[in-house]
Formats: structure tokens, C-alpha cells, sequence
């Protein structure tokens, strides 16, 4: 194989581990913060959807990014009004929150069915956007630069950040942090909306770059790829940007695989690798015993206080 | 806020038994203007997924047929819910318990005879449970979150599926089609009245969703899947293992799931194809909340569901309301109801404006 | 209102509530409390569990809003709304159970503890003059997990300093504290005071009160019974005001010291469980027939972990290590353990020896079903159940509506008086009991104490695991120490001081024992 298809290959790594990572660095935002979030699926359903409607029907793609994160933010916002206002379980409400967004994209996605849209250009100039070897650093359109610097962002925001100070300490114990003074509620439901935006982004950049076209239930369950990264990356960014790339990887190879025309291997084999591989690393860490102890205290928990 | 949430000491019976109504109705409400909202009508739609097919009798049957599968499964969900294991991929154990059924049926050469499908149907619920044994393993070895694990499989399950009836399975008289061939009659669920859909399936779920209900509430298995749900620490203490809780869960509802397959493979389907995966491994995590949790709020919540399936496809053919807004309605559903089950532990109480404002005592109410 | 005792000159007082009341559903918490508190002065708030004191300083600190009443600071009404507000005014409060970080940093702890945030540099040369000035040692960049219950009082203590307040509420600070802690805080309480700072302090214990405050507000039931100098009153008249009564204390009958091995634990060792547990390091004791065995020391020292390695739910690594008369039991589980006769009550009531959601009749199937006919062929026997739980209600005086009714409607004294009472009942040859009061009112916590002396006298033997020493004092014939997950030699209660008890809580074995690493840094 040429130079060339050795840097195709990498850019499509990128591109498949992208949509992942923001999702994933949406919802390490809102796990720190102590609410499990299993709806990112749905909600990157919506993202996908609303971002392709408003991209093709105003014509700009920059948009439909915009409308993506703005729907998944608003369906977030239902989620957070029933564990948050309504302390209701959040396992059972995150499930419903996917099974909602699914719903909701089916059915507002229908007249998009078979269109396509205009993809974001390149963020770089020509010659180095299409150069044959620096377009692996340079090639991609301005979300893919987004994911990274969202990382580097989310990274700071955690360990070196007031805000973020106060976001990890109603994770790891809201009622320490309502008694000296925090707005626990206040910052569970910034953080699940942060989550939201992402999860809506992350799904908007299927529609309108990965694939990019509208079908039903188009992502395919990496949404919930999105989740166990997290718990795979133990609630670190950096090793979040590590994860999204293998499984980019891993995503890649089915689609060169199925592209290459491996005879001897079916594709519905092919098709199992991204969800086999994500039960495979997450049992890998486990029996590093990595795994569990560094989730914050009060994952999952419902919490009422006065006021 | 003029309103405030305030903790009862023992939960409101009557809300208890209300809430659901209630997030029926405002379901009905939301679905009404929001369908109003997209261009349809709205009043016919409404009336046609939830009235029409309960004052029809014609649409009994099918409401049966359709319940029969959500039952099940919901039925095996809900043991684990309440147990704190969350097994959200039935829809993989459904589908692996039909497959492992219908293997039976391919591969045990003449499947003439009674013993057939009794075969089949263990087959399947050993299918569905194997399948469910894998994230049982992980967390109870290596305490992998049996929610993520699961799900995976279920994509997994079905991938095994398309393969096999695309490869191997497919029937060589059926035109190409990515079918298995139609079972015989021996190898099919009975059909208890001539003519029409009902099959044994429906009253086997019935009978399992009493025997379940015993089991849960009067004998010591139920109180120690009960106790590990609401108290590991109690349970612990109370001489119960962990492990065994999760095994016990996740088996069952397996099991359960994979029977439920088979029987609808069996059954109202026939044969396996392509399309065989519906979605009622994901539907009946609605039913079991829908039931709240228990065998017989099940029966009950899995005839809504199945009234909201038949009237769906009624609401498509006079109002043309596609089929995708069925799921946005149930999911509405369990949104609403999660919602409004917080009447059963909270009052809410109007702060009149005349004394200060108070607040409700700190407390920590842990779910999952 | 009298009592406003050291700093006179000045004239409106620094803090005062008037007529201040405060319900919950089914609890009137505060009813028409009035008090003062000086410049400088260092104030009691004396009364038993569920008098309704911390209530009261969680609406002085805004945690929680009164219903009716004023709140006065420095002569101006104020409305506190949120425990912002209040360091705002200049109060700081140092909780009962600590509002800290497990995972955080102690540095990390303090800074988002800050109302104004300031830079990192900036921030930890102020923590350093606090620690200096105050005699308090920390290293601020250790995790809160790997503190000493000690050491992490002192973060919240510098916590507060650090917004350099005017008034300091102290929730029971001393539950926590070995004596030789306790004189430390003292000592920089009273520094506070010189300076001109107010103490708000919570407490039952009549000699701390004696030593320290300046004058004592006594609370029973929600309401102000009674006002006095604590350095004038005795022990045991400031008792009476706040029980509302002549004293009892439990009466010891049967020493039976002489009687059989009952139950021997002989170098336990079971590693901590990740990531905060303690790990239990070759413990060894005997209890004997009718003998009441206590087992002192300082929270979170590992109790729990010996009363979960005792009760079964872990199991011990060799068998030989628990040992119920003759008979090894170490690689038993619970409910094998109970039927031999060992029953165990843990130190958490709600989710741990009951499930809060579920009814009392429920709860006895936790534990009774071993050793009474609770169950028939897997089977529940409901009423066998409902039976047994309305024998408990009755010989333990539990208040309720009955076996129906759901744990978690219970009050704390009534719910420990049934769990306690459904393990007696279930006549255990051995019966451990960790902080058989915690958290319980005066009257439940002395027929509990004396049930556990009548089930000795029968002949039992008894393991009480507390924090409190005056608990232990006064129903153990002999007492261990427990220390970092060790135990001490076992010391004969009659001739033992309390200061020797305290060195021992500290981790200071005597001669040769190692000492507690954590107690090194602060060892003056």
C-alpha cells in the first residue's frame, strides 16, 4: 500500500473517532457532576436530525452544527426536569430519554430521508489542506480542531478550574456541597445541559459528515459507545481522546474491511466489531482493576435539599 | 417558587395506584396537541390509539398478540430492575432465544412430533439466558455495568442473526430471500381458537405473570431480590450473596426474553427474517415501569403498550400518522410517568406568601 | 437574657434569636427558642439527640429557614437565606458530620469552600498563616481519604477561619476526638475567644461544656428549658435540666467474669476493601458467658470492618481466626453464623440492619428467619412474621403503629430499639452490638443498655462496639482500644483512666507499639 492510503486510512480514523469524542466529553462533564446520563444516544439522534434539517433546508451547514447542539441541549433539559426537579431514577429515565429521541428522529426525520447535504469545507487553506502527507494534520473541517480543543478545554475546566472545582465536588459528595453552599441542582443541570450540547453536536456530525446523509437511526448505537468510554477512560479526558481514537480505529477497520472485500470474513462480523470490541475493553479494564474506583461518589444518585 | 416538594413519610397508596392513570391521560393530552401541532388530527388520532382497539372487540386478539411477547419480557426485566441489575438488552436475548429455537427446529433433522416444539421453546430460553449469562458474568466477576454490556449485545445478537438468515439459514426455496423456511405445524405455536391469531403464548404469559407475582412477593427468592435492590448493605447482612442476586436476575430475565422469542418466531411470525427484530426488548422496559415493577401492573401495562401498537397502526391508515410516532408516544409515556410518580413520595404543597418561606429537610433519596 | 458572660463594653450582642421556631412534617423541631450570644463568648447549646440543636444552627447558618421568628446579628434583623449569606455576615460553622471531599485534596477542599475565590498562590500562603497561627498541621496536598478523623476536623476548622469569622458554630465536635484532640481544640477555641470571636457549641457532654463555654442555653423538645453558667452548675444538674428528670443509669447485675469461652477471635487480619476501607490487622480478643466486652476508639478506626468480619459478610481467610465456643466460624457466612448463635447488630440502622422501604414484619425476615420458623419450602410465613415483629414492639416498647408500618417512619431511638430487640429475641449465645445508641434519645439508649446487661446476666456474651467511653465505662467489665485497625491489650474497666484510654484512641500502644502514622505530624 502506497503513503497514500496509509494517510486516507488515519484521516478516517479521525473522522469515525470525532463524533464519539465529543460525546464522550459531554457526558465525562455530566458523570463528574454525579448524574448518570444513559439517553446520549437519543439525544444524538435529535442532534442528527435537527442538524440536517436546518442544514439543508437554510442551506448552511455551520447551522445545522448550531441547531444539532441546541436540540440536544433542549432534550437534555427534560431529562435533567424529571432527576433533577423530580428526582426521578435516572437509569430508567436516561433509557426513556433514548427511547424518546429515537421516536422524535424517526418522525421528524422523514422528509429527509435520501437527501444529502454540503459537507464543512476543510478549516485549513489549500495547500495544506490537500497536501499528499500534512492533510492528516491538516485536512479536516473545523469540528474535528473543535473535538480537540474541547478536550484540552474540558480537561482544564476539571482539574484547574473554580468552576470546575465545584462541579467535581457536588459529584463527589452533593450533600457536603449543598451544606457549605453550592447550588447543587443549579450546576447538575449546566452540566446536563453542557452534556446535552455535545451529545447534539456529536450526532449533528454523523448527518452532516460522516455519513453524510439522514437514515433512521443512523448512529447506531455509538452513543452508548460514547457512554462506556467514559467508564473506559476511568473520568479522565486525556485518556477519553486515547479511547475515541481506538474505537475510531476499530470502526475504521470494519469499514475498510467491508470496503476491501475481506471474502472469508461476512460482513455481519464485520458489522459486531465496535460493539464486541467495546464489551472486550471494558472487561480488559476491569481486570486491571481500573475500572469503578475513580467514578464519582454520587453517580446515579437523586438529591433533594431545601430551597 | 410557589410550589415546593415535600417528602412523606410513607408513600400515598392511592397515588400509587393513580400515577400511571394519570400519566396516561397526560400522555393522551401531550400526543393531542403535539400530533395536532404536526398537521394531523389529532382527536382521531388519540381516539384511535387508545380507544378504538379497547371498545373494538374485533382488535382483542391482536391486542393479546401483541401483548403476550411484552409481558414476558417485561416480566424478567422488572425482576432484575427491582434488584438493581439492569438488564436493557432483552432485545438481544429475544432475538438469541428465537435463534436458538429455530436451530432446533433446522437441525434436528424430521421434527415430527410432540416433543417438537416443547423442545424448541427450551432451546430458546436457554438461548435468551446464555446470552444474558455474558454481561451476568462480567458483573459478577468483574463488576462490568451489566447496562452497557447488555445493550452491546443486543447489537451484536441481531448482527447474528442477519448472518445466519442471509448464510447458512437461508431457505433455498424461498427466492433468494433472506428467510429461514416456515416451520411446520408441529414446530408452531398452537393456535387455541380457529381462524384467528391467539396463540398458547398468550395465556403462558398470563400464567407466568402470576407465578411470578407469588414468587416476588411471598417467598424468600422474591424478598431477597428485593432486599438486594433496595439495601445491598441489608442484604449482605442478611446472609444474601451479590453474585447470586445478579446470576438469579439476569438468568431469569433472559430466559424469559429468549422464551418470548422463540414464541414469536413460532408464532405470529413464522419463520425468522430480517425483520424479526421489532423493538420489544426495548418496549418492555416501558411495560415494566408502566407495571411499576410488578408481574401483575405488567399484565396491565403491557395491554396499554399493545393498545398503543394496534391503535397505531389503526391512527396510520385513517390519519396517516406514521409509524414513529408510536414510539415517541410510549416514550412520552414513561417520560410522564417518571414524572408523576413523584406524587407517591412527594406532596406538593402551595408556600402560601403570608409566613416565611420554609424549607423541606435534606434528604438524600438514592435511586438505581 | 442573662449569661452573656466575658466581654463586657459592648453593648448590642453579636448573635440573637428570638422566638424562632421551626417544623417538619410530623416534627416541631424548634419552638420559641430565644437566646444571645456576646463578642467573644463561648456559648452552649446543651440538650440530648433530637432536642433540636442542630436543627436551630442549620437555620443559623441558612442551611434551613425558620417558619417564624427573628434573627438578630449585631442588633440588625437579618435574613438568612443560604449558607452564603451567612459567611457573608460573618458566621462560620464547622459540621457534625464533616461537608468534605473524600477524593478532593485537602487544599482542594478548602479553596471550594471560598466564597472569594482567589489564586492558587495566594490561596495557599493564607491556609499556611491559618495552620501557623492556629497550631493546626496539615499537609494540604494529601487526598481527604487518607486523613485521620482528626486531621480532617481541622480542614473544616480552617475552612472557616479562613473567612475570617465573627461567629463559629461547632456541631459536636468532639464525638470524633480522642481526649488529648480534644484538649488541642481547646486550646485554639480559646485563642478564638481571646480575640473576640463567638463559639456557638453543640454538645451533650456536660464536662466539655464545664471546661469550656463561657454559658450554656439548654434545649428538650425543640424548646429553651433553662439558662445557665456552666462553670457554677454541676454535671449533674445541667443533666437533669436537659432530660428533664432524676438520672437513671443502668443497673449492672451478674459479673459472671468466670464463665466459658464464648467467643474467640484469634489474628484476624482481612485487607481494606478499595478504595477507603481499613485493614484489620491480627485481631484477637475473648469474650466470655455473661461477660459485656467493649471495644472503644475513634470512628472510622475499623469497626465496621470487624463487625462485618464478624457478622459473616466477609468471611475471614482461615476458618480458625472466629471461633464460637470450640467451634471455627471464620469461613462461615451469616446466616451459618447466626444459626450457631452469633448475631450482629451493625452500626447503620437505615439500609444496613433494616431496609428503610420496607415494613417492621419485613425486617425481622432479615436476620430472625435462621433462627425462628419464618419460612416454610422457601416460602414466606407472613404471619409468623407479623407475630414476631408485634413481640418485639411489645417487650421493647418500640413506638409505632404496629408491624405494618415501614421502617423508615420510625424514629431513630424507636427503630434501633427494634432492631436491637429482634436480635435478642432470637436468644444469641453471643451478640455483638456496634454503637448500640448513636443518634438515639436518652430514654431508648438506657433501656437498650439495660436490655444488653439483662441478655449478659442470662448468660450471653456481649461485644459493644461505641465511640462513646462513657457508654463503655458503664456497661463493660472489660475494654480493648481500637486503633487503625488494631486492638489494644484488653484493659480491666474498674481500674482504667480515661487518659490512658485516650492515648490508646491515638494510636500510643505503651513502650514499644508502633504509633499511628497520622498522629506523628501533630505529636506536640
Amino acid at each position: 500500500m502506497t503513503l497514500d492510503v496509509y494517510v486516507s486510512i488515519f484521516m478516517t480514523v479521525v473522522i469515525a473517532a470525532t463524533p464519539i469524542l465529543i460525546a464522550a466529553l459531554g457526558e465525562l462533564v455530566v458523570e463528574k457532576s454525579g448524574v448518570l446520563n444513559l439517553g446520549v444516544e437519543g439525544m444524538m439522534l435529535c442532534g442528527a436530525v435537527a442538524g440536517f434539517s436546518i442544514a439543508t433546508t437554510t442551506g448552511a451547514t455551520s447551522g445545522g452544527y448550531l441547531a444539532g447542539a441546541a436540540a440536544g441541549a433542549a432534550l437534555s433539559m427534560v431529562f435533567a426536569l424529571l432527576v433533577l426537579s423530580l428526582s426521578a431514577n435516572q437509569v430508567a429515565t436516561g433509557l426513556a430519554l433514548t427511547i424518546f429521541g429515537t421516536g422524535v428522529s424517526s418522525l421528524t426525520g422523514r422528509p429527509f430521508v435520501g437527501k444529502t447535504v454540503q459537507r464543512l469545507g476543510p478549516l485549513f487553506p489549500h495547500p495544506l489542506s490537500d497536501h499528499p502527507l500534512l492533510r492528516a494534520l491538516f485536512g479536516y473541517d473545523a469540528i474535528v480542531y473543535l473535538s480537540l480543543v474541547l478536550t484540552v478545554a474540558v480537561a482544564w475546566f476539571l482539574a484547574a478550574s473554580r468552576p470546575g472545582l465545584v462541579l467535581r465536588a457536588v459529584g463527589e459528595g452533593d450533600a457536603a456541597a449543598h451544606a457549605i453552599g453550592h447550588p447543587v441542582i443549579r450546576v447538575r443541570y449546566a452540566a446536563i445541559a453542557f452534556g446535552g450540547a455535545l451529545a447534539g453536536l456529536a450526532g449533528a456530525y454523523y448527518s452532516l459528515a460522516v455519513t453524510p446523509m439522514w437514515a433512521d437511526r443512523l448512529t447506531a448505537g455509538r452513543g452508548w459507545i460514547a457512554l462506556a468510554l467514559v467508564v473506559f477512560a476511568a473520568w479522565r479526558p486525556w485518556r477519553l481522546l486515547a479511547g475515541a481514537y481506538l474505537f475510531g480505529a476499530v470502526m475504521t477497520l470494519e469499514l475498510q474491511s467491508k470496503a476491501a472485500g475481506v471474502g472469508f470474513v461476512p460482513p455481519e462480523f464485520l458489522a459486531m466489531l465496535p460493539y464486541l470490541a467495546t464489551v472486550v475493553v471494558l472487561t480488559l479494564i476491569a481486570l486491571r482493576g481500573a475500572g469503578g474506583q475513580r467514578a464519582p461518589a454520587c453517580l446515579g444518585k437523586a438529591f433533594r435539599a431545601g430551597g | 417558587m410557589p410550589f415546593k416538594l415535600e417528602p412523606r413519610r410513607e408513600p400515598n397508596r392511592t397515588m400509587l395506584y393513580a400515577s400511571p392513570v394519570i400519566a396516561v391521560a397526560l400522555t393522551a393530552l401531550a400526543g393531542l396537541l403535539f400530533f395536532a401541532a404536526l398537521g394531523y388530527n389529532g382527536t382521531l388520532a388519540i381516539y384511535d390509539i387508545l380507544i378504538l382497539p379497547v371498545i373494538d372487540a374485533t382488535h382483542w386478539i391482536d391486542l393479546g398478540v401483541k401483548a403476550a411477547p411484552l409481558v414476558t419480557i417485561a416480566i424478567g426485566l422488572a425482576i432484575g430492575f427491582r434488584a438493581n441489575v439492569w438488564n436493557i438488552g432483552a432485545e438481544g436475548q429475544y432475538v438469541m432465544g428465537a435463534i436458538a429455537g429455530t436451530g432446533v427446529a433446522l437441525h434436528a433433522g424430521g421434527t415430527e412430533g410432540a416433543w417438537a416444539l416443547p423442545v424448541m421453546c427450551l432451546a430458546g430460553a436457554l438461548g435468551g439466558a446464555l446470552w444474558a449469562a455474558i454481561p451476568a458474568l462480567l458483573r459478577a466477576r468483574l463488576k462490568v455495568s451489566e447496562i452497557l454490556t447488555s445493550l452491546m449485545l443486543s447489537y451484536v445478537a441481531i448482527q447474528v442473526l442477519y448472518f445466519l438468515v442471509r448464510g447458512p439459514w437461508r431457505d433455498p426455496e424461498g427466492f433468494n430471500f433472506p428467510q429461514t423456511r416456515s416451520f411446520t405445524d408441529v414446530e408452531s405455536m398452537p393456535i387455541l381458537i380457529d381462524g384467528t391469531r391467539l396463540h398458547l403464548g398468550i395465556p403462558i404469559a398470563v400464567l407466568i405473570a402470576m407465578a411470578v407475582w407469588v414468587v416476588m412477593s411471598r417467598t424468600l427468592v422474591g424478598f431477597e431480590l428485593r432486599v438486594s435492590g433496595l439495601a445491598p448493605n441489608a442484604a449482605r447482612y442478611a446472609g444474601f450473596r451479590e453474585q447470586r442476586t445478579v446470576w438469579l436476575a439476569l438468568l431469569v430475565s433472559g430466559g424469559l426474553a429468549g422464551l418470548a422469542g422463540i414464541f414469536e418466531a413460532a408464532g405470529p411470525f413464522g419463520q425468522i427474517t430480517p425483520n424479526f427484530p421489532t423493538g420489544y426488548g426495548f418496549t418492555a422496559i416501558v411495560v415494566a415501569f408502566l407495571g411499576r415493577l410488578n408481574p401483575l401492573g405488567i399484565l396491565i401495562g403491557g395491554v396499554v403498550l399493545a393498545v398503543s401498537f394496534v391503535g397505531g397502526e389503526l391512527a396510520e391508515t385513517s390519519v396517516g400518522l406514521p409509524s414513529a410516532a408510536i414510539g415517541l408516544f410510549q416514550a412520552t409515556l414513561l417520560f410522564l410517568l417518571l414524572g408523576v410518580d413523584m406524587l407517591v413520595w412527594y406532596r406538593i404543597r402551595r408556600i402560601a406568601p403570608a409566613i416565611a418561606p420554609s424549607a423541606a429537610p435534606a434528604v438524600v433519596r438514592s435511586a438505581s | 437574657m442573662e449569661g452573656i458572660g466575658s466581654a463586657p463594653g459592648e453593648t448590642a450582642p453579636r448573635l440573637e434569636l428570638r422566638h424562632v421556631g421551626k417544623s417538619f412534617p410530623g416534627v416541631r423541631a424548634n419552638d420559641d427558642v430565644s437566646f444571645a450570644v456576646a463578642p467573644g463568648e463561648i456559648h452552649a447549646l446543651l440538650g440530648e439527640n433530637g432536642a433540636g440543636k442542630s436543627t436551630l444552627m442549620k437555620i443559623v447558618y441558612g442551611v434551613q429557614r425558620a417558619d417564624e421568628g427573628a434573627i438578630l446579628w449585631e442588633g440588625r434583623s437579618v435574613d438568612i437565606t443560604s449558607p452564603k449569606a451567612a459567611r457573608k455576615l460573618g458566621i462560620g460553622m464547622v459540621f457534625q458530620h464533616f461537608s468534605l471531599f473524600d477524593a478532593l485534596t485537602v487544599y482542594e477542599n478548602i479553596a471550594v469552600g471560598m466564597d472569594d475565590p482567589m489564586p492558587r498562590r495566594a490561596l495557599e500562603a493564607r491556609i499556611e498563616e491559618v495552620l501557623s497561627t492556629y497550631g493546626l498541621p496539615l499537609d494540604i496536598t494529601r487526598e481527604v481519604h487518607t486523613l485521620s478523623v482528626g486531621e480532617r476536623q481541622r480542614i473544616e476548622i480552617v475552612r472557616c477561619l479562613m473567612q475570617q469569622p465573627r461567629l463559629l458554630i461547632m456541631d459536636e465536635p468532639t464525638s470524633v476526638l480522642t481526649p488529648q484532640e480534644v484538649e488541642k481544640l481547646f486550646t485554639t477555641l480559646r485563642q478564638l475567644s481571646a480575640e473576640g470571636v463567638s463559639i456557638l457549641y453543640i454538645s451533650h457532654k456536660l464536662h466539655e461544656i464545664k471546661a469550656l463555654c463561657h454559658s450554656a442555653t439548654i434545649l428538650r423538645g425543640g424548646r429553651v428549658v433553662g439558662t445557665c453558667d456552666p462553670r457554677v452548675e454541676t454535671a449533674k444538674s445541667m443533666a437533669e435540666m436537659m432530660i428533664g428528670g432524676e438520672l437513671r443509669t443502668a443497673e449492672r447485675r451478674g459479673k459472671a467474669a468466670g464463665g466459658e469461652e464464648r467467643l474467640i477471635v484469634e489474628g484476624l487480619s482481612v485487607p481494606g476493601t478499595p478504595p477507603f476501607g481499613i485493614e484489620l490487622k491480627a485481631v484477637s480478643f475473648t469474650v466470655h458467658a455473661g461477660e459485656v466486652f467493649g471495644i472503644a476508639g475513634v470512628a472510622g478506626n475499623g469497626q465496621n470492618e470487624l463487625t462485618r468480619a464478624l457478622a459473616g459478610e466477609v468471611v475471614a481467610p482461615r476458618a480458625e481466626m472466629i471461633r464460637l465456643a470450640r467451634r471455627p466460624i471464620g469461613h462461615q457466612g451469616p446466616g451459618e453464623r447466626r444459626r450457631a448463635g452469633l448475631c450482629v447488630v451493625p452500626e447503620e440502622r437505615n439500609g444496613h440492619a433494616a431496609v428503610p422501604e420496607f415494613t417492621l414484619a419485613e425486617n425481622t425476615m432479615l436476620t430472625a428467619r435462621y433462627r425462628r420458623p419464618l419460612t416454610r419450602g422457601g416460602f414466606m410465613r407472613l404471619a409468623a412474621t407479623r407475630a414476631f415483629a408485634e413481640d418485639v414492639i411489645r417487650r421493647f416498647d418500640v413506638r409505632t403503629t404496629g408491624p405494618e408500618a415501614l421502617a423508615r417512619s420510625l424514629s431513630g431511638g424507636n427503630l434501633q430499639k427494634f432492631i436491637v430487640g429482634r436480635e435478642m429475641l432470637q436468644t444469641p449465645d453471643v451478640l455483638v452490638v456496634s454503637q448500640p445508641t448513636w443518634g438515639v434519645d436518652a430514654g431508648a439508649a438506657s433501656a437498650i443498655h439495660q436490655a444488653l446487661l439483662d441478655l449478659a446476666a442470662n448468660g450471653a456474651a456481649i461485644v459493644v462496639i461505641s465511640q462513646d467511653l462513657d457508654e463503655l465505662l458503664a456497661l463493660a467489665s472489660r475494654l480493648v482500644v481500637m486503633n487503625d485497625g488494631r486492638l489494644s491489650q484488653a484493659l480491666d474497666v474498674a481500674g482504667v483512666s480515661v487518659k490512658d484510654i485516650g492515648l490508646l484512641m491515638g494510636g500510643v500502644h505503651g513502650g514499644d507499639a508502633p504509633v499511628h502514622p497520622h498522629e506523628v505530624t501533630h505529636a506536640v
